[in-house]
């Protein structure tokens, strides 16, 4: 059917697919809604995680022992720190990305509802900011809001100190935010203009059309691009490390300072850092690519 | 802006006057002064090659397509101006579209409630009551359940009409609502628009379906580029067409 009318904010081109901006993205190359990584990640087979773990355990066999100290006491310094690095390490990546992911996710839906708003001014700046956040680098995002951001805030007489994990979680959700974004644009443009005339002839208002009648739509079409997001910044919470804030690299790092910084330690714990985020992101990464063939079928 | 004056509409006076309508898309004149009356309970049907600015026509009617300049009155009410009440104009007309456009995640009933619902306010059992009677009259009882996906293309046009009933409208467009259809489902979304005109219902489709214009059709206008070329009731307008576009349509076609 022919479109007789733009529909503002729906009836247009995606002005994002500048293939240029893509082209010097470090992270968020390509569509906010392409599923590589996942797609990547979740095609391994499950065997590397074991093969991983394996090749972890027969290290101290593999290896030989050169110096005075073997890469069987290393083992057994690693099995010393695992609870350690798990529980203050590990959980803690996962609280940031838990954090991360809810604070860039709220404001990625409204900034993506912006995107498509009838004020054309409204949407080009949605874009802009969309744009700018998704084709910066992390780290650089991380820096600017570690350096400009204040280490405590004045609310009336109080003074509420910022944590450096709390600034590090905001220099995180602003790539989340802008990829959810586009996540959250690409998906209501995906729905056939048909049913918006549709609603505008039933006399439906804008907002009753968007929350009745479009996002129910395409809700489920959101959650697998939603995921692979996810996945990709549970990936970067170390990258939290090189700002001084406590987490799994962090903390491998102290222990084995602790452990007098014996060259055979690295390969065991960076090992074992790898080791978990795999497990943790790869059931993610599988999930994420079943339930899109699932939704693919379904619409 | 002019303030807008709520004049009471005779119902002797045309239900919907156009006059002189005109609407380009850029450079491309689609409607290049359009005028004709509809009466109440009239029935008129607009034919014409692909690309001549039927759609496009039938739309300004619901304010769907904004157009350049002339007029629109719909009952008394001019459309073409600034802070034009929406809400009232599409509780006055309905339209059913080529595409169904039905609400894939609602089912036939909750397509056919939602509108009434959410827009009049009306109360939900009360709404549900006129719904079942909308899906029987249309010819669908036992299907209320279904989502869209599950009905025939002819299923899902008549859930269409049926949604659009719903809003209890004076005046129905249907554009080209059987051309996406298989030939066999056609015929029950036309007999469902004949219950409706028969009824009394001012309807003006847009079809391809000639035969169904000549028997349903109080008044024909053949439309070619953006111009009405010929018209009159279907008794002389399929026989003594003077136009030799008119002529040359009607041959392809017939
Ligand atoms: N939104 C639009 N933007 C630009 N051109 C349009 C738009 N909608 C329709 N047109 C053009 O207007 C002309 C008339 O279209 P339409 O009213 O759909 O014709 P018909 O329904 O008679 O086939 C066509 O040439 C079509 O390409
Ligand atoms: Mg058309």
């Amino acid at each position: 059917m022919i479109r007789t009318r733009a529909i503002p904010g729906i009836g247009r081109d995606p002005t994002t697919d500048l293939p240029v901006l893509h082209r010097c993205s470090p992270v968020g190359a390509g569509l906010a809604a392409d599923l590589a990584f996942s797609r990547w990640l979740g095609s391994r087979s499950p065997w590397v995680l074991l093969g991983l773990a394996a090749l972890l355990a027969a290290w101290p066999f593999l290896a030989h022992a050169q110096s005075g100290y073997s890469t069987a006491r290393a083992f057994e310094a690693l099995w010393r720190w695992i609870p350690f690095l798990l529980r203050d390490g590990f959980a803690f990546n996962i609280l940031i990305s838990f954090v991360t992911m809810a604070i860039g996710t709220a404001a990625g839906v409204v900034l993506g509802l912006w995107q498509i708003a009838p004020s054309p001014w409204v949407r080009r700046t949605a874009w802009a900011i969309t744009q700018t956040f998704r084709n910066s680098p992390w780290l650089v995002l991380l820096f600017i809001v570690m350096l400009t951001f204040p280490f405590e805030i004045r609310i009336g007489d109080a003074i509420v100190p910022i944590p450096d994990w709390m600034k590090a979680v905001l220099g995180l959700a602003l790539p989340v935010m802008a990829n959810v974004s586009e996540v959250v644009r690409g998906a209501i443009q995906s729905v056939p203009t048909g049913q918006w005339e549709a609603s505008e002839s039933l006399a439906f208002s804008r907002r009753q059309t968007l929350w009745r009648i479009i996002l129910p739509q395409c809700f489920k079409r959101m959650i697998p691009p939603w995921m692979n997001w996810y996945a990709i910044l549970t990936m970067a919470t170390p990258l939290v490390s090189l700002l001084g804030v406590e987490e799994i690299v962090t903390l491998s790092r102290q222990a084995m300072e602790a452990e007098d910084n014996h060259p055979e330690l690295l390969m065991p714990f960076y090992g074992f850092a790898l080791l978990v985020f795999f497990a943790y992101c790869y059931p993610i990464a599988r999930w994420t690519i079943r339930l899109e063939r699932r939704f693919a079928v379904k619409l | 802006m002019n303030a807008i004056v709520e004049t009471a509409w005779d119902p002797s006076q045309p239900i919907v006057a156009l006059r002189d309508v005109h609407k380009s898309f850029g450079k491309l004149e689609v409607l290049k002064g359009i005028s004709f009356d509809v009466m109440k309970g009239e029935v008129v049907c607009i034919i014409g090659p692909s690309g001549s600015g039927k759609s496009t026509l039938i739309r300004c009617v619901n304010a769907l397509t904004p157009f350049d300049a002339g007029s629109i009155k719909v009952e008394g009410q001019e459309v073409n101006v600034a802070h034009l009440d929406k809400l009232a104009l599409r509780k006055k007309v309905g339209i059913v579209f080529q595409q169904y456009n039905l609400f894939p995640h609602k089912t036939a009933l909750e397509n056919v409630m939602m509108a009434p619902v959410l827009v009049l306010k009306e109360p939900k059992d009360e709404v549900e009551a006129r719904a079942r009677a909308l899906i029987r009259k249309v010819r669908l009882e036992g299907k209320e359940d279904s989502y869209p996906g599950e009905l025939s293309g002819g299923q899902q046009q008549r859930v269409a009409i049926a949604r659009s009933l719903a809003m209890r409208p004076d005046i129905m467009l249907f554009d080209e609502v059987t051309a996406a259809l298989d030939p066999e489902t056609v015929k029950e979304v036309l007999v469902t628009i004949r219950e409706l005109a028969a009824e009394g219902m001012t309807c003006m489709l847009v079809t391809h379906e000639m035969g169904f214009a000549r028997e349903i059709a109080n008044h024909i206008y053949f439309t070619d580029r953006g111009v009405i070329v010929e018209h009159g009731p279907p008794a002389t307008f399929f026989t003594e067409a003077k136009d030799p576009r008119t002529r040359e349509f009607l041959s392809q076609i017939l």
